[in-house]
């Protein structure tokens, strides 16, 4: 083999590990997933896959999701929501206040959403017309704000028992009969149903629409898209309504799930539904990331913290694992930046 | 002035809190034109496209099209009115691809009941035939801009701007930021845009670009109108003066 020889037969593999890069890009994360369900159900093989911890998983991950995937759609327009977690436990005070008050369940059922809604405009108010420099500082502003409302309207004491159809949003069962036979206790939980809705409404949302487009657009230039004449402001509230909206209906399904409402609800998971969207694969900077990446850094976020539950880690070593993971996500995606830029 | 006016700006004005970016500067531009417009750094050229485009609204003055008047509250009105404008800074999305960027704003849709959806089909199909009408060579539409060379990326900016068959073009520093051999691509694709009826204005340090696409230069100095001539009737040196304020 002669030396020229020698250096095509470099370029073309190299070419071809170039051409991985974005099968990786893509597809890398669920294999990440894979893994991890490989190894949880080889160290707990009785458990882990069990019908019943795998519904545990999702209905956990169901209320958290919804944060992630708005906390997603803010984080592609290069800016931040962090008062989502406020967000969820006020619009959880209102909906339980409203049942409290005796209203019938579908206007029950609504108000959660709807709270959500407008928290998350008046968020979006504060950073365009307010002209806040950073939506951090709004969200840090409101993410006080919103916990305080709900506290004041609830008195600061957790509020318990709701209808019935607001239970089965966060808890119900599909019985699952005709394939398990009757009487079978297999099922699917309904919070998994309207999870894997909501996040194909706004992967077509995201990826099928104009406002989608252009979300991703200012992400990547917002000078680029106000030249385009998008009107960039209106877009921003668009996106902070929608997580609020979004966080809103995570508070609806929390409280299907734990049949209550309580001042601690939600804390601290915003930085939860930040570090989902990071895993997966969405940039800090804007413009990057895909649906799909956040239910994959969702699933990942409660994979974990249920395998290391299942292996009675201590919460404390379950905190410096996702918090490395974090890191050392971001990192590969560095280095996967680096060797793309060399070629 | 003849009849073939298709844009003019009168005594306009633009003011950034004590700041004056322009005194009372007029311009005209005709059918089929090439104006090249040189100043200094900060003598105002980059502040009058974006009046012209409607980025900016002018502090005083006014603004015809066609010989009426008009007020431009964005750049989607000037973009109505068949302007359009290439950004010194390309005014691209680097994260999306380059059909994505190129119908920015104007994509094409397909009705599905009530919503409209993007039409991706469509607009990869309008990508290519019209990246080949302008003979713009690229891998693929689909490409990400980020992914292109600096000549490249000009090349879709101008795509962008000729892809609704603009009237007048607007050109920040088209070859600023080229490497030599790509120069001579984007000047050939303004003289074609040229010979397609097209007005064009391009602003530029370089008197290569000047002399081998405008038909008039005019100068701007310290925000005012400085001076002005058809190309034939000028030279080089005679410009390079007028940058720097001199005039014999």
């Amino acid at each position: 083999m002669d030396h020229g020889e020698k250096r095509l037969m470099d370029k073309n593999q190299e070419s071809l590990f170039v051409r991985l890069i974005p099968f990786f890009e893509r597809y890398g994360i669920l294999l990440l997933i894979l893994i991890m369900i490989a190894v949880l159900h080889l160290l707990q093989p009785d458990v882990f896959l069990s019908w019943r911890n795998v519904t545990n998983i999702f209905k956990q991950v169901s209320w958290q999701s919804m944060l992630a995937l708005g906390v997603f759609m803010v984080i592609v327009t290069a800016g931040i929501d962090l008062s989502v977690g406020s967000i969820i436990m006020l619009s959880l005070m209102g909906l339980a206040i409203a049942s409290k008050a005796g209203m019938p369940w579908y206007v029950v059922m609504l108000v959660a959403p709807a709270i959500g809604f407008l928290c998350g405009m008046f968020n979006g108010i504060g950073i365009t017309l307010l002209r806040m420099p950073h939506p951090f500082i709004m969200t840090l502003g409101t993410l006080y704000i919103f916990r305080g409302i709900g506290n004041l309207i609830s008195g600061g004491v957790p509020i318990t028992g709701f209808a019935e159809q607001i239970r089965v949003i966060g808890n119900g069962k599909i019985k699952l009969d005709a394939f398990f036979g009757e009487g079978a206790r297999e099922y699917i939980p309904t919070s998994l149903i309207l999870m894997i809705v909501i996040f194909f409404i706004f992967w077509v949302f995201l990826n099928h629409t104009r406002i989608g487009k252009w979300i991703y657009a200012i992400g990547g230039n917002p000078g680029a898209a106000r030249a385009a004449g998008i009107n960039v402001d209106r877009i921003l509230i668009v996106v902070y309504t929608l997580c609020g909206f979004l966080a809103g209906i995570g508070g609806l399904i929390l409280a299907g799930r734990t049949n209550s409402a309580y001042p601690n609800a939600g804390l601290q998971s915003e930085l939860d539904a930040i570090a989902a969207v990071i895993i997966g694969g969405a940039s800090f900077f804007g413009g990057r990331g895909t649906v799909l990446g956040v239910f994959a850094g969702v699933m990942i976020m409660g994979i974990l913290r249920n395998g290391l539950n299942l292996m009675n880690v201590s919460v404390f070593w379950q905190q410096v694992l996702i918090g490395s993971i974090i890191i050392l996500a971001v990192y590969i995606d560095v280095l996967r930046r680096q060797l793309a830029t060399r070629t | 002035m003849s009849d073939n006016l298709v844009l003019e700006a009168k005594s306009v004005s633009k003011f950034f809190g004590t700041i004056t970016a322009l005194q009372n500067v007029d311009l005209n531009l005709n059918k089929g034109e090439v104006l090249g417009v040189v100043g200094d750094n900060g003598a105002g050229k980059s502040t009058l496209m974006k009046v012209l485009s409607g980025l900016y609204k002018p502090s005083e003055g006014s603004l015809f099209f066609d010989k009426e008047k008009v007020t431009l509250n964005s750049p989607r009105d000037s973009q109505n009115l068949g302007l359009e404008m290439v950004y010194q800074d390309l005014a691209l999305a680097g994260n999306l691809p380059i059909g994505d960027n190129i119908f920015l704003g104007r994509e094409p849709t397909r009705k599905l009941g009530p919503f409209n959806f993007l039409d991706h089909k469509k607009r990869k199909q309008l990508t290519e035939e019209h990246l080949a009408k302008l003979k713009i060579n690229v891998k693929s539409a689909d490409q990400k801009v980020e992914e292109l060379s600096g000549g490249q990326r000009q090349a879709v900016a101008i795509a962008r701007a000729t892809a609704f068959n603009a009237k007048i073009v607007l050109m920040d520093e088209p070859t600023a930021a080229l490497a030599v051999k790509e120069v001579g691509k984007v000047l050939d694709l303004i003289l074609n845009l040229k010979k397609l009826g097209v007005s064009v204005i391009v602003i530029s340090h370089r008197m290569d670009d000047i002399f081998t696409v405008c038909d008039r230069v005019m100068a701007l100095f310290q925000g005012t109108n400085f001076a002005e001539s058809e190309l034939k009737n000028t030279s080089r040196d005679e410009v390079i003066g007028w940058i720097m304020g001199k005039k014999d």
